[in-house]
C-alpha cells in the first residue's frame, strides 16, 4: 500500500530530472587499508570498508570517530594520508558528481533562490540551459517545496533548506550519495518526515547511500545494514533484519500522515 | 517559518525628516550669524564668506563654463582610478587570496607598498608618467586600490568552506568554483572595500590636483585660495562634498542590489 503510494509519487517526477536513471545503477565504493589524517593525526587508521550497488550504508559511531571524515574521502574532497579509496574499482582521486555529498546545514548558496540552487547541480552536469528550470521545479516538487522555488534560503527554515539541499544532490545524478548527518539539526517531526522523504525518493533511484548519523533509530530505519565506527575501524557491522518495505509498513498511516505533512 | 527574516516598512522614518531638515538649516543660520556679526572670538569670522556669499558664488560658476569643465575633469579621474583600482583589487585580492603561490609571490609587494599613503607618491607620479593626467590617475588608483584588495582577499578566506565543498562535489571545477562560489560568495566584502576606496579615492584625486593639476575641482579650489577668492574656496569645497556624496551613494547602492541575499540587520 505504501509502496504503490512511492511509486505513484515517483510516476509525477520529471524525466529530465533523472534521465539515465534506470539504466545507471549504484556505485561500489570501497575503503582499503584507508587511513585520513589533517596535519599528522590520524582520524582514521587502516579501514577496511565495502558498500555494495544500491545498497544504504549508515555509519555510526561517536563524535570524532571520523564518520564524516570518511565521507569527505569518498567524496573526493580529502586526500588519503595512505590506503585508498575506489568506486567501482577505479581510484577515487577527486570529487566527481558521481558521488554527490550532501551536508548537515548551510551548504545552500545563499544568493541563490531554492530553484536556483538546484538547477546549480543540473547545470555543473550539462544540462541544457532551457531544460533547467523544469527540472529543478520538478525535484523541488518532489521534496514538496515547489510553491518555495522563488525563495532565498535565508528565508526557509532549517528543514526547508535541508530539503532544498537534498533536491540539489539529487539532481547531480549521482550513483552514489554521501550524507553527512543530513538531518541531524532539526527537529524530531522535521527530521521524521525527512526520513521518509528521503526513502522514498530513493526509491527507484538506485544509488548507494553511505549516510552517516549518531542517532540509531535513523540508522535501523534507513539502513540495509549498519557499521559502528570505532578508533581502530570497524568496531562491529549489523545486516538490518527487516526489510524496509516491512518497516515502511509498519509505519502504515502515521507514514501517510507524514508524507502528506511534506 | 522560524528561519523567515521581514524587514518592515520604515513608516517612523518619516516623522524624523523634518527634524534632519531643521538641523542642516540651523547650522547654515548659526553660520550666516557668525559670518554676519564679523564674530571674532579666537577663531575668526570676519574674512570668513558666508551662505548667502557662497551660494551668490555658486549661482555664478555654474553658468560658466570652466566650473563643468573642472567638475568633469575631476569625475574621469576618480572614476578611471577607480575602475581600475576596483578591477587590480578584486583580481589580484582573489588570486593572492586562492593561490599560495601567487600570494608568496605578491604578498610582500603589497605589504611593502601598502603604508605609504597614495599622496605621498607624486613625486614618483611626475617621474614614472610623461603626463599629469596619467600621474593623477594613477595616484586615485593606488589609494583606492589597497582597501580594495584587502577586504577582497579578507572576504576570500572568510568564505565557508562548505559552500566550495557542495560545489566541487556536484562536479564543479576549480574555474567553476571560483565564477559561482568565489566571487559572488565575496561581493559583501568587496564593496566594504569599494565604498572606503571611493572615500580615499576623493582625497587623493583633490590632492594631486592641488599639488600638480591643471585642471580640477582640487584645482580650482585651490587657486581659488591663492587669489583670496574664499568664496570660490567654499564652493570648491562643497562641489567636491557633493561630488563624494554622489559617488559613495552609488557604490552604496551598487552594493546593496547586488547583495540583496545578505540576512538582514535588524532595524535600526
Amino acid at each position: 500500500m505504501t509502496g504503490e503510494a512511492h511509486r505513484g509519487a515517483r510516476g509525477g517526477a520529471p524525466s529530465q530530472g533523472a534521465p539515465h536513471r534506470g539504466a545507471r545503477r549504484g556505485l561500489a565504493l570501497r575503503a582499503e587499508r584507508l587511513t585520513l589524517g589533517y596535519g599528522g593525526r590520524s582520524v582514521v587508521a587502516g579501514l577496511d570498508l565495502d558498500v555494495a550497488p544500491g545498497e544504504i550504508l549508515v555509519v555510526l559511531g561517536p563524535s570524532g570517530c571520523g564518520k564524516s571524515t570518511l565521507l569527505r574521502a569518498f567524496a573526493g574532497l580529502l586526500r588519503p594520508v595512505s590506503g585508498g579509496v575506489l568506486a567501482d574499482g577505479a581510484e577515487v582521486s577527486g570529487p566527481s558528481a558521481d558521488r554527490a555529498l550532501m551536508f548537515q546545514d548551510d551548504a545552500l548558496l545563499p544568493w541563490r533562490t531554492a530553484r536556483r540552487n538546484v538547477e546549480l547541480a543540473l547545470a555543473l552536469r550539462g544540462v541544457p540551459r532551457r531544460e533547467r528550470r523544469r527540472a529543478a521545479l520538478g525535484w523541488l516538487g518532489r521534496v514538496g517545496l515547489a510553491d518555495a522555488a522563488g525563495r532565498l534560503p535565508r528565508e526557509l527554515s532549517g528543514g526547508m533548506r535541508q530539503r532544498v539541499q537534498l533536491a540539489r544532490t539529487l539532481a547531480a545524478g549521482p550513483r552514489a550519495v554521501l550524507m553527512d548527518e543530513p538531518f541531524g539539526a532539526l527537529d524530531a517531526q522535521t527530521r521524521a518526515s525527512m526520513q521518509r522523504l528521503l526513502l522514498d525518493v530513493l526509491d527507484g533511484a538506485p544509488a548507494t547511500v553511505v549516510f552517516v548519523t549518531h542517532d540509531v533509530d535513523e540508522a535501523l530505519l534507513l539502513g540495509h545494514r549498519v557499521v559502528v565506527l570505532g578508533p581502530d575501524g570497524v568496531a562491529a557491522e549489523f545486516p538490518v533484519p527487516a526489510s524496509r518495505d516491512a518497516v515502511l509498513a509498519a509505519l502504515g498511516a502515521g507514514a501517510s500522515r507524514l508524507k502528506e505533512a511534506v | 517559518m522560524s528561519g523567515l527574516h521581514r524587514t518592515r516598512p520604515r513608516r517612523d522614518g518619516l516623522y524624523r525628516w523634518p527634524v534632519r531638515a531643521a538641523s542642516l538649516l540651523a547650522a547654515l543660520g548659526v553660520w550666516q550669524l557668525v559670518t554676519a556679526a564679523d564674530l571674532r572670538v579666537w577663531v575668526r569670522f570676519d574674512r570668513f564668506p558666508g551662505p548667502v556669499d557662497v551660494v551668490r558664488e555658486f549661482g555664478r560658476q555654474v553658468e560658466h563654463g570652466q566650473y563643468w569643465q573642472d567638475v568633469t575633469q575631476s569625475l574621469v579621474r576618480i572614476l578611471t582610478g577607480f575602475a581600475l583600482a576596483a578591477v587590480l583589487g578584486v583580481a589580484l585580492g582573489v588570486a593572492t587570496g586562492r593561490s599560495r603561490w601567487v600570494g608568496d609571490v605578491l604578498q610582500p609587494l603589497f605589504e611593502v607598498a601598502r603604508p605609504i599613503p597614495a599622496i605621498a607618491l607624486v613625486p614618483v607620479a611626475i617621474l614614472l608618467f610623461p603626463a599629469n593626467e596619467q600621474g593623477i590617475v594613477f595616484i586615485t588608483f593606488a589609494a583606492a586600490f589597497f582597501p580594495v584588495l584587502v577586504s577582497t582577499r579578507h572576504a576570500v578566506k572568510a568564505l565557508p568552506v562548505v559552500w566550495e565543498d557542495a560545489v566541487r562535489t556536484l562536479g564543479g571545477g576549480r574555474w567553476r568554483v571560483l565564477a559561482r562560489v568565489v566571487l559572488p560568495g565575496v561581493l559583501p566584502g568587496v564593496f566594504g572595500g569599494l565604498s572606503i576606496g571611493m572615500g580615499v579615492a576623493w582625497i587623493c584625486v583633490i590632492s594631486a590636483e592641488m599639488i600638480s593639476g591643471d585642471f580640477g575641482v582640487g584645482y580650482r579650489t585651490w587657486q581659488a585660495y591663492t587669489i583670496v577668492d574664499y568664496p570660490g574656496v567654499l564652493v570648491g569645497m562643497a562641489t567636491i562634498g557633493l561630488l563624494g556624496w554622489l559617488t559613495s551613494a552609488s557604490v552604496e547602492l551598487a552594493g546593496r542590489r547586488l547583495t540583496r541575499w545578505l540576512p538582514r540587520e535588524g532595524e535600526r
